[in-house]
């Protein structure tokens, strides 16, 4: 939360009302993906609660009192959606994930990652992947695990990897 | 009836002959005579009666002088007789004594100070009018001594006028009856001359209104001269003189006529007053001015409402708008939004950030008009808004300006 650099707009009490002048609102709402995104990424989060966002420094800004409705924040995230940056886990839209990169990148990063490390025709978990000493330095240690796993479904489809199920973990095989 | 005379029916020299009615009685007083179903000719100088016929021939008839006269009535009775309906209409005519040297009449002497002419079928309202004003001309004073054609009286002996025999000298009960006439007829004359002054009044009215009429309009000639007292002064003054004739409902036939002329009436009067406040102003303030205005006949808010509404129909300078919000307002065609947009936006890189009621403060505006102002500028882009548990706050549009 150190690292983030709040943008100018972060402190400018009309950020946090979504406008009703169509110009501006594009502006607004395209500023506000960009804070999230950001501050999702520093944070290693790639997941909101909507009800929760009241708490978060992300939405509420302290210092000049003001902070973003849950109406606000819903309609930010739906903006998203639409360009595919955000997705609702359930109907009941209260938990959004974010993709700051989309599941194709994530994919991608991920193989080459794996072709990089010569890990073509092999296992991996899950676990090794997010968490495992060797992918410390990579954008997707730590990442969401459903997100994770959404990534390599669609490299799945792409043919490039399996999903495998073991005892108690997940796997993937890498071709 | 003694001042009757008998004479030949012939006009003297400078009498001429007025009117004439037919089936007419005299009664001596309120006693009736022998002289029935006559006919009256009404000269200049004398009322004759004659039985029909007779006058044109110039035979014998009665003759009153009209100077014995003093006094009219019109008597109008219901007839005795329960199958009688009819009404016995009646001149009574109110005698002075009779003078000496007078001719034989009918009688020599006479109980009675009065006579009666009954007319059967009716009082002709010209014939009164004219035994009147015949009555009151006194023919008689302006000219010469008449002198009667087949007369052979004396000079000494013709009768002169004798108008002051109407005076109040005369004591007993035809005294007081006459001087309760002359009450009666000396309240008539004074209620006339009283509803003259009124009359009089209205016709000075009139004039003012003329004159401030032409007042309001040279004013609104000398426009670019607002900042001046005087004419600020004359204006307020007009404000609550009122307006000449308001237009009423009544006035018109049609209601859509009403509000036409309605809508001129705001127009001519808002023109100056819209200027004055910066080319905008809310409904309800308008409609108190309009009937501050009017004084009396004050208009219902949907007659302001539907006059407004036709005020682009009559080409007036100036329209209803209504707003987003919901707020109705009058303009000025002249007024601009762009204008009001840069104003604002202006007002707000100076002051960081504006609230209505700051707006209005600065603007000297109201604060219904200070809101629409700020929404007019977001409108344009030029301002965004923060609303908070603070309240609606409005900064200059950064999202748009900066490049961030």
């Amino acid at each position: 939360m150190a690292e983030i650099s709040w943008p100018w707009q972060y402190n400018f009490p009309p950020f946090f009302t979504i406008q009703p002048h169509t110009e501006t609102r594009t502006k607004q709402l395209e500023a506000w993906q960009q804070l999230i995104v950001e501050y999702l990424k520093s944070t290693k989060q790639s997941t909101i609660d909507v009800r929760e966002s009241q708490n978060s420094p992300l939405f509420n800004n302290a210092s000049i009192n003001r902070k973003l409705s849950q109406e606000a924040v819903l309609t930010i995230l739906e903006d998203m959606a639409k360009t595919g940056r955000a997705a609702p886990i359930d109907k009941s839209k209260n938990i959004w994930e974010i993709y700051w990169h989309s599941l194709d990148e994530w994919g991608n990063m991920i193989y080459s990652w794996a072709s990089n490390n010569g890990l073509n025709n092999s296992v991996c978990t899950i676990f090794e992947l997010r968490e495992g000493e060797n992918t410390v330095d990579e954008e997707f240690h730590g990442l969401d695990v459903n997100i994770l796993i959404k990534a390599l479904k669609r490299l799945e489809t792409k043919g490039k990897c399996e999903l495998m199920e073991f005892n108690d973990s997940q796997g993937v095989k890498f071709f | 009836m003694d001042r009757f005379e008998y004479i030949d029916a012939r006009l003297f020299e400078g009498e001429t002959y007025i009117k004439r009615d037919k089936n007419v009685k005299i009664y001596d007083g309120e006693d009736k005579t022998q002289f029935t179903d006559g006919e009256v000719i009404l000269t200049t100088h004398r009322i004759l009666w004659g039985k029909p016929g007779d006058i044109p021939k110039g035979l014998v008839c009665l003759s009153l002088h009209l100077y014995y006269v003093f006094c009219l009535e019109e008597e109008r009775l219901k007839a005795n007789g329960v199958f009688d309906l009819s009404f016995k209409e009646r001149i009574i005519l109110h005698l002075g004594p009779a003078l000496p040297g007078k001719r034989p009449g009918p009688a020599v002497v006479s109980p009675y100070h009065f006579v009666k002419f009954s007319f059967k079928d009716g009082i002709d309202p010209a014939f009164y009018k004219a035994l009147n004003d015949a009555v009151s001309a006194k023919a008689w004073e302006r000219l010469s001594p008449l002198v009667s054609p087949s007369s052979s009286t004396s000079p000494t002996s013709s009768p002169k006028p004798v108008t002051s025999i109407n005076s109040k000298i005369r004591s007993g009960i035809v005294g007081i009856e006459r001087s309760i006439e002359e009450q009666h007829r000396a309240t008539d004359e004074s209620i006339t001359v009283a509803f003259q002054d009124l009359t009089k009044l209205m016709t000075k009215a009139k004039d003012m209104v003329a004159i401030s009429k032409n007042i309001s309009a040279k004013i609104r000639e000398k426009q670019g001269d607002i900042s001046e007292d005087d004419t600020v002064r004359f204006k307020s003054y007009l404000m609550s003189l009122g307006i000449d004739d308001p237009v009423t409902r009544d006035t018109f036939r049609s209601d859509s006529e009403y509000y036409m002329g309605l809508s001129q009436q705001i127009s001519d009067m808002m023109v100056a007053v819209l200027m004055d406040c910066g080319g905008i102003m809310s409904l309800a303030d308008v409609w108190c001015r309009v009937n501050r205005a009017r004084g009396l006949e004050l208009i219902s808010p949907e007659d302001l409402l539907n006059a407004c509404k036709l005020l682009q129909t009559i080409g007036a300078p100036m329209s209803m708008r209504k707003f987003p919000s919901g707020a109705c307002v009058l303009q000025l065609n002249s007024h601009r939004d762009e204008e009001v947009a840069k104003d604002t936006s202006r007002l707000l890189e100076e002051n960081g950030f504006l609230t209505p009621v700051k707006l209005s403060q600065i603007a000297s505006v109201s604060v219904l008009l200070a809101r629409e102002r700020l929404f007019t500028t977001e409108r344009l882009g030029l301002a965004c808004r923060d609303e908070s548990i603070e309240g609606l706050a409005f900064y200059p549009n950064l999202f748009l300006k900066s490049v961030s």
